[in-house]
């Protein structure tokens, strides 16, 4: 190894290293810290121990955030998992026209959370909303009442999301695309039809796609912050009921003034998330399919 | 492509076959038209409410926002005013929050571009110890979710005073973003080694190496970069929510959130105002469609 080579390999690094060190390292050591004092910018901080996470047990708005948030997570994900599936098999036919259907079925994954959110409340109005007009016309006499209603308003945000599932379909196309014709080929002369192929052959090759996708999902999910920014901040049902925990944490600190407290919080979020995802990554050695010649690194 | 096989069939088949075919053909037929029925359907479920939301945008304050039947079309009413009007708001300038918007865009792209590529460089094509240890730990910072550090970082720009201006929005980027590091690093990965090799004997010192020739090669993958970045900065509500305390300095997502929680506002304006958002990143979609879906993709084989 050449030493000029190695100094000027850390000169390159040097923003990323200094970047670790304050944004990244410093501060998640110095939230733990935070988390065990009352800092609220009002007074001098105070070492108050465990109490921040003591209070938790007691506080109606934390257990309420983890209830919305864990709804949304365990309704959402199975949704959009088979939604954006069954989308990407219909968009990878081949058929005339299907650049245009692709494009028109992409384009609302890059419009931004607020501005989808801001669209389908209006929508979703429970009585002259288009979408209640719409299932009225198909015969539903009681249309629910999302956003205005406690148990309809997460399936009304996962509707919202399904408005912008394009993303993950992309991911689940490419996978597609990317399995090796000669697997078809072969099921094909073993006598495989066409469901066989699909459990057989498309399904497994797809498991690391859709592993992605939980990962990313599940990330995502205890991170939403938007839509709910946007829909709970009128108060009243709503609030309860997309009162997610990121926008918890985020009234508690920056607008109650609470920093330890939303620290805590917002350390309990980021235990809770690290041992979802770590159970998904246990399972998935028993379900994930790896093809060993694809390891190209 | 779909064509050749059955003109051949139908080229060389006799009228028997024809009939022999007839029932195969007719379930293909059939499977072709409800194939084309769901993603009408589909296309329906994505664009309507976009043209429901431009019908309600031109309509002015006079006429009631909510009509049964709806009107999915603009065919009535044209008040392009609304636009105006949402866009010179005196106490909500879209113009000035796009604007604004922009202006932080601008800043980081430039500080990703500067410090995600000389970092990508040093991981992609120099050898040092620790790269293996190091490029483990950028693995790992990606993972680590951002809440854990939104308190501390707050804090700290609040100490340096720079609460209330872009500068917590711009300067973490000339840090560089994990994402786009471990993006870069892929794409240089692929170039032969005897470019550098040969710049090297040509007397062209590293920074040469990665400014002129490294560099200049990397304009695909940079261009997934701005894209990203364009789509991700622009909607970004919880940064500037935290850091922006000033009207004249809110950002889209600010302007639109605050418009559509804080009273009962203008349907047709925060329609128009809505329009306003949506409209830079479809166009960014339709221009930049082959790098974004390229990109998304590459991201979820890799992963």
């Amino acid at each position: 190894m050449e030493r000029r080579e190695e100094i000027v390999a850390y000169v390159f690094l040097l923003p990323w290293l200094i970047g670790l060190v304050v944004f990244i390292i410093g501060p998640v050591i110095a939230s733990l810290l935070i988390s065990l004092t009352d800092w609220n910018l009002l007074t001098p901080p105070n070492w108050v121990g465990l109490k921040n996470y003591e209070k938790m047990f007691s506080d109606r708005d934390f257990y309420n955030s983890l209830r919305v948030t864990f709804r949304f997570v365990f309704m959402s994900l199975p949704v959009y998992t088979l939604v954006s599936l069954s989308l990407a098999l219909l968009l990878n036919q081949r058929i005339r026209g299907m650049y245009f259907f692709r494009t028109v079925l992409f384009m609302p994954s890059v419009i931004a959370g607020t501005a989808v959110a801001v669209l389908w409340s209006i929508l979703l109005n429970p009585d002259v909303g288009v979408v209640n007009q719409v299932l009225q016309s198909i015969g539903i006499a009681e249309p629910p009442r999302w956003l205005a209603s406690r148990d309809w308003a997460i399936p009304a945000v996962i509707l919202m999301g399904l408005w912008g599932v394009g993303g993950g379909v992309i991911i689940y196309l490419a996978g597609l695309q990317n399995i090796p014709p000669h697997l078809y080929e072969a099921a094909t002369i073993d006598g495989a039809n066409s469901s066989q192929k699909f459990r057989f052959v498309t399904l497994p090759m797809l498991t690391p796609s859709i592993f992605f996708q939980l990962i990313t999902g599940l990330v995502g999910a205890f991170q939403v912050f938007d839509v709910a920014y946007v829909l709970a901040g009128r108060g009243g049902t709503r609030a309860s009921a997309l009162q997610f925990y990121l926008l918890n944490v985020y009234e508690e600190g920056f607008q109650n003034g609470r920093f330890g407290y939303a620290s805590a919080l917002s350390w309990v979020l980021v235990v809770i998330a690290t041992i979802v995802i770590l159970i998904t990554f246990r399972t998935s050695e028993r379900w994930v399919y790896y093809e060993s010649e694809e390891d190209k690194a | 492509m779909q064509s050749r096989p059955s003109l051949k069939r139908s080229h060389m088949s006799t009228s028997r076959r024809l009939h022999d075919d007839f029932i195969p053909r007719a379930r293909k037929l059939l499977r072709m038209l409800a194939l084309y029925a769901i993603l009408i359907a589909l296309c329906g479920f994505v664009l309507l409410p976009v043209s429901w939301m431009l019908t309600a945008a031109l309509k002015p304050n006079n006429v009631p926002f909510f009509s049964i039947p709806p009107h999915w079309f603009p065919t009535e009413h044209f008040e392009w005013r609304n636009f105006e009007s949402a866009l010179l708001d005196p106490v909500r300038p879209f113009l000035r929050f796009t604007l604004n918007t922009l202006i932080i865009f601008g800043g980081s792209v430039v500080g990703t571009i500067f410090s995600c590529t000389l970092v990508a460089y040093a991981f992609a094509r120099l050898r040092f110890r620790g790269s293996g240890f190091l490029f483990n730990v950028l693995i790992i910072t990606m993972l680590i979710p951002w809440q854990s550090q939104m308190i501390p970082q707050f804090l700290l720009f609040l100490e340096l005073g720079w609460y209330g201006t872009y500068l917590p929005l711009i300067v973490p980027s000339f840090a560089g973003n994990a994402f786009f590091i471990f993006l870069i690093r892929q794409y240089m990965r692929t170039f032969p080694r005897d470019l550098d090799e040969a710049a090297k004997i040509d007397g062209c010192s590293y920074f040469g190496i990665f400014r002129f020739i490294i560099l200049p090669l990397c304009r695909p993958v940079l261009a997934v970069v701005v894209v990203f970045m364009f789509l991700s900065s622009w909607g970004d509500l919880l940064g500037p929510l935290i850091y922006l305390n000033n009207t004249d300095q809110f950002t889209i997502a600010i302007g639109l959130a605050n418009f559509a929680t804080r009273y009962s506002p203008n349907t047709n304006l925060l329609m128009a105002a809505n329009l306003v958002m949506m409209i830079p990143p479809v166009l960014v979609f339709f221009f930049a469609q082959e790098q974004l879906i390229g990109g998304i993709a590459s991201v979820g084989l890799k992963g």
